[in-house]
């Protein structure tokens, strides 16, 4: 078998190769030749078959028929084989293969070599890939060697400590001995490395870091000399003195004063000796001067220092590197929440640099400006960011959009302002903005009573420009539904009011229905302005036509609401103008409240529904729920506000109570509570469809002859319950059981168990405040069984 | 902490790859081939990333979608026609790693003379072993352009006592590197052409 052929040459063999076909084939001619050669077992030539084996792994090809021949290189005892077969063991080898702890043993026993070469490659394999099993076993050795006074071997030891305790962390308190004098070598190699461990020690633990506080001196001490100290060949890096090692101790030196009030004071001199005494001309010192930038703004540093840091960050950004700028906004954002102002003073530089050609500070630029974005600055901030919106690439633009919608929602100074800056984000962004964004819009837009008419004016030019926009798209139509009427009167006052017939807006939303641009959620959101203005326009009949149309439509979704909208023609004509009555004012919902029961749609509708047309009819309801359900997923739902007394809380409950008030549904009221002239009756009713809920209501009376006023009540229910109050009638008990208030307790019961209660009631009652804490344990066995 | 450091030049082929973390994909295999794709596939999304920007812009990136998570940022400097990409996460110094990277390739000139791409295709394995003695675990060890230059010295003495890679002497090397290949080198060193001048008889 001749030898096998030498690395160089192989490269050079690969390099000729013209097709990726060509390369494969050699590649795989010298993989079945070094396989042969690995089965003869030869020594001499395995180095040689590993190297060229690490240089294919590299271009991508399958090597990992090499990793036996890894260990067996690294048992032997040449140098030249121990250094390639290392190598290949950290390059093919990691722990998730088993064959890796065949190294254990070995790597031992080169940690304790007479060569510090072959002790400096096993601390370096085993700090670059060893598992926890192997830094378990190994620990010791690597302790070993942190004491030693090689510094070769103690810089490489201190890394692969870190790399130890990364793996197994309850290790760390073993090298914590060996640290001692770590601090007080010479060699910066060390110097540097022992840091790293400090630093990820202080990470890693609490304990340590307040362990470790007492170094900041010493630390300090090595930071001055370094600043101090003139030329230093060995050291030096663009005229500065081992500027590593300046930049890792400033790291530090955050972490140890971070929170801590005495060593941050150490800490101050130094700092402002080094922002002022840095070179800032080339890279090496800017590094320095933003580390301690970043420190400062860390550590409680004095606010004379703080500004400094923040006056120096403005630098930065007038620099004409760009790494500078990138780093000096990246840093500002991470600040501009504890030091607002200070941030605010740049906010033109900042602007500025929206329009930079670089995307990553165009990024960074963008985020800023929304954190700066408040209540004074929102006019011109907001050009700024629309000018930048209708300029910039595609990535960037759904955040903007969201963005701008949050800020505008925040701080928009007048109504008008926020209607015309969405306005603006849809004609131009229509198509990046984010679903959840309609549904917001559109509750924003129904919040704004006197703006409906401008609104739907505006809206409607836009779709007569544009219908390719979904979300503007959607937008639109929504609102021509409800406001049509509005848009056909002329009623605008904001601007110069069109002319526009009731035809052409049904031609309009027509187009929507038939046009390709449209999305079939948007040709839902167009069906169903349609419908809606039958009750606000006159032409009904062709609103019947198109309707009737689409009952046949593929579309499966179309095709439900035309049949449905048709039934409403039909059977329910009487019911058509209340369903489709203008929306009310939406409350927006918080994500359900820890109190709240999650409820289905199917429970929450009915209690609205109620409110506006008398008797509950179950198919009505159901249409009346579908409708709801159309408008657009579950943001829009109308919810009762639990804050304000309503009305519809206790129509529903007096309502219940007028078709029974002696028990509904046969479970006999209860008195809850009595003392002090209140009185409190709990009656039942079951909601359904859900047979797990009970529903109460309470009954508050008042027997003295002074009324209690501020009446709270409150109840709390065990784990396994779940449990909603509404709102009171009101919160005065009158005098003398002239009424009562009445409040709506659901509580949801899926285990069946017995109901408790514990409730808790104040009230102010003759000028002074009461407050009283009782059980209720006599719930009747019906209401929870 | 450095998670990789990749170098490839303008057509994106691999002078050399170095992971010191291992990014799982979702599917957890462990069968050998995946960790290959993985590395190339990373390397070319990287490539793809890199090669994009101007000369003018800034030497931060964010990580690409493979190696991504916020926490990750690709730091490079292009050299001619070599580019030196670091993916680091936020624990390091993104300024700090620039001059890094300056350090490690003022350490190949050095150990190379002008060293140029030509040197890291044939020498794969030495430029390992330098780096090797910057950085360690992902995290720097040694920044001593002097201190590097004479560890790895000591070493290549003793490999080479011992008879080398190639079990071939040392000449061999240097023939290599003269002969003509097909790509230029960058830097043609014109200057130390003895041009003989025949000794003139005197008239």
């Amino acid at each position: 078998m001749p030898a096998p052929i030498r690395l160089r040459e192989l490269i050079r063999t690969i390099r000729t190769a013209r097709t990726q076909a060509e390369e494969r084939e050699m590649i795989q001619k010298e993989c079945a030749a070094i396989r042969s050669s690995f089965r003869e077992e030869d020594n001499t030539y395995r180095c040689r078959n590993v190297a060229k084996l690490l240089y294919m792994h590299m271009l991508g090809y399958p090597a990992h028929f090499g990793q036996l021949e890894c260990l067996k290189l690294i048992a032997s005892q040449k140098f030249t084989d121990k250094r390639i077969g290392y190598l290949g063991a950290m390059l093919l080898l990691d722990e998730r293969q088993d064959v890796h702890l065949l190294m254990t043993n070995c790597i031992k026993n080169d940690l304790n070599h007479s060569t510090q070469y072959v002790q400096g490659l096993a601390l370096c394999t085993l700090g670059c890939m060893g598992s926890s099993e192997m830094c378990r076993d190994l620990a010791g050795e690597v302790e070993k060697l942190l004491k030693t006074s090689n510094s070769y071997l103690r810089k490489k030891a201190a890394l692969c400590a870190v790399h130890v305790i990364r793996k197994v962390p309850e290790l760390m308190e073993m090298f914590l001995p060996a640290t001692k004098n770590l601090l007080s070598e010479k060699n910066h190699g060390v110097l540097h490395t022992s840091v790293v461990l400090l630093t990820e020690m202080c990470e890693r633990s609490p304990d340590m870091l307040a362990h470790f506080r007492k170094l900041v001196p010493q630390l300090v001490r090595i930071l001055k000399n370094l600043i101090m100290s003139g030329y230093s060949p060995e050291h030096d890096v663009s005229g500065i003195s081992d500027p590593f090692l300046q930049v890792r101790i400033l790291r530090l030196l955050r972490i140890l004063g971070k929170g801590d009030d005495d060593s941050s004071e150490a800490m101050n001199d130094i700092l402002a000796q080094v922002a002022t005494n840095t070179e800032t001309s080339k890279n090496v010192g800017n590094a320095i001067l933003y580390e301690t930038v970043l420190t400062i703004m860390d550590i409680k540093s004095e606010s004379g220092l703080r500004v400094l840091a923040i006056n120096i960050l403005g630098r930065f950004l007038l620099n004409n590197d760009k790494n500078i700028r990138y780093v000096a906004l990246t840093s500002l954002l991470k600040t501009v929440q504890t030091d607002h102002n200070a941030v605010q003073r740049h906010r033109s530089t900042i602007v500025d640099c929206l329009k930079d050609l670089d995307v990553s500070i165009k990024r960074r630029a963008m985020e800023l400006s929304f954190a700066l974005v408040n209540g004074n600055n929102i006019r011109g901030m907001m050009k700024e960011l629309l000018y930048f919106l209708d300029s910039c690439d595609p990535e960037f633009k759904a955040d903007c959009a969201s963005g701008v919608f949050l800020a505008a929602e925040k701080y928009a100074p007048s109504k008008r302002w926020h209607i015309d800056t969405i306005m603006r984000v849809l004609t131009t962004a229509g198509s990046y903005v984010r679903d959840d964004s309609v549904p917001n819009l559109i509750q924003l837009i129904t919040n704004s009573v006197e703006m409906h008419a401008y609104t739907v004016q505006r809206l409607y030019k836009a779709l007569l420009d544009d219908i390719s926009q979904q979300p503007l798209v959607q937008v639109a139509s929504w609102c021509i539904g409800e406001y049509g009427d509005l848009l056909v009167s002329g009623q605008c006052e904001e601007e110069e009011p069109i002319q526009v017939t009731e035809d052409e807006v049904l031609d309009v939303l027509e187009g929507l229905l038939v046009s390709n641009l449209s999305t079939p959620v948007t040709r839902g959101y167009a069906l169903t302005a349609i419908m809606k203005l039958s009750t606000r326009f006159t032409s009904v009949n062709r609103i019947k036509k198109v309707v009737s149309i689409y009952g046949s439509s593929i579309d499966v979704e179309l095709q439900q609401r035309a049949v449905e909208y048709n039934a409403l023609f039909k059977k329910y004509d009487h019911m058509r103008p209340a369903l489709l009555e203008r929306m009310p004012i939406m409350e927006k919902t918080a994500s359900n409240g820890p109190t709240e029961i999650v409820q289905t749609n199917g429970e929450a509708e009915p209690s609205v529904v109620e409110a506006k047309h008398p008797p509950p009819v179950t198919q009505p309801t159901n249409q009346a729920n579908d409708l709801l359900d159309l408008l657009g997923g579950n943001d829009v739902v109308p919810v009762i506000q639990t804050t304000v007394p309503t009305k519809p809380a206790s129509a529903g409950g007096e309502l219940l109570d007028l078709l029974g008030d002696l028990s509904l549904s046969g479970i006999p009221p209860m008195t809850a509570y009595n003392k002090n002239g209140l009185k409190i009756d709990f009656t039942f009713e079951r909601a359904n469809p859900n047979p797990n809920i009970a529903v109460i209501t309470i009954h508050a009376s008042n027997s003295t002859e002074a009324d209690m006023t501020d009446f709270v009540f409150q109840a709390a229910v065990p784990k396994t319950f779940q449990l909603q109050l509404l709102s009171p009638s009101s919160n005065v008990v009158p005098t003398l059981n002239q009424g009562t208030v009445t409040q709506v307790i659901r509580v949801l019961n899926p285990q069946k168990q017995q109901l408790r209660m514990r409730i808790k009631l104040t009230y102010t009652h003759k000028g002074s405040a009461v407050q009283d804490l009782a059980e209720v344990n006599n719930f009747p066995p019906q209401s929870w069984q | 902490m450095i998670k990789a450091i990749l170098i490839f030049n303008n057509h994106g082929k691999p002078r050399l790859i170095r992971f010191y973390q291992y990014f799982h994909q979702a599917a957890q295999d462990t069968s050998y081939c995946k960790a290959e794709d993985m590395q190339q596939q990373i390397i070319r999304e990287t490539f793809h990333l890199v090669s994009k920007r101007d000369d003018n812009v800034c030497n931060f990136l964010e990580g690409g979608s493979l190696i991504g998570g916020s926490d990750y940022k690709l730091i490079y400097r292009h050299y001619a026609t070599l580019y030196f990409v670091f993916c680091v996460d936020s624990s390091e110094s993104e300024l700090g790693i620039l001059d890094l990277i300056q350090v490690f390739v003022e350490t190949l000139d050095k150990c190379f003379e002008n060293v140029c791409e030509l040197d890291l295709i044939f020498h794969m394995d030495k430029v390992h072993y330098i780096l090797q003695e910057v950085v360690m675990g992902g995290m720097v060890l040694e920044t001593n352009m002097n201190e590097i230059v004479a560890q790895v010295e000591v070493q290549n003495r003793m490999e080479k006592s011992e008879g080398g890679l190639s079990a071939a002497p040392a000449r061999a090397v240097s023939a290599v590197k003269n002969m003509n290949l097909p790509e230029i080198p960058r830097n043609i060193n014109i200057g130390d052409i003895n041009i003989k001048v025949p000794s003139l008889s005197p008239f």
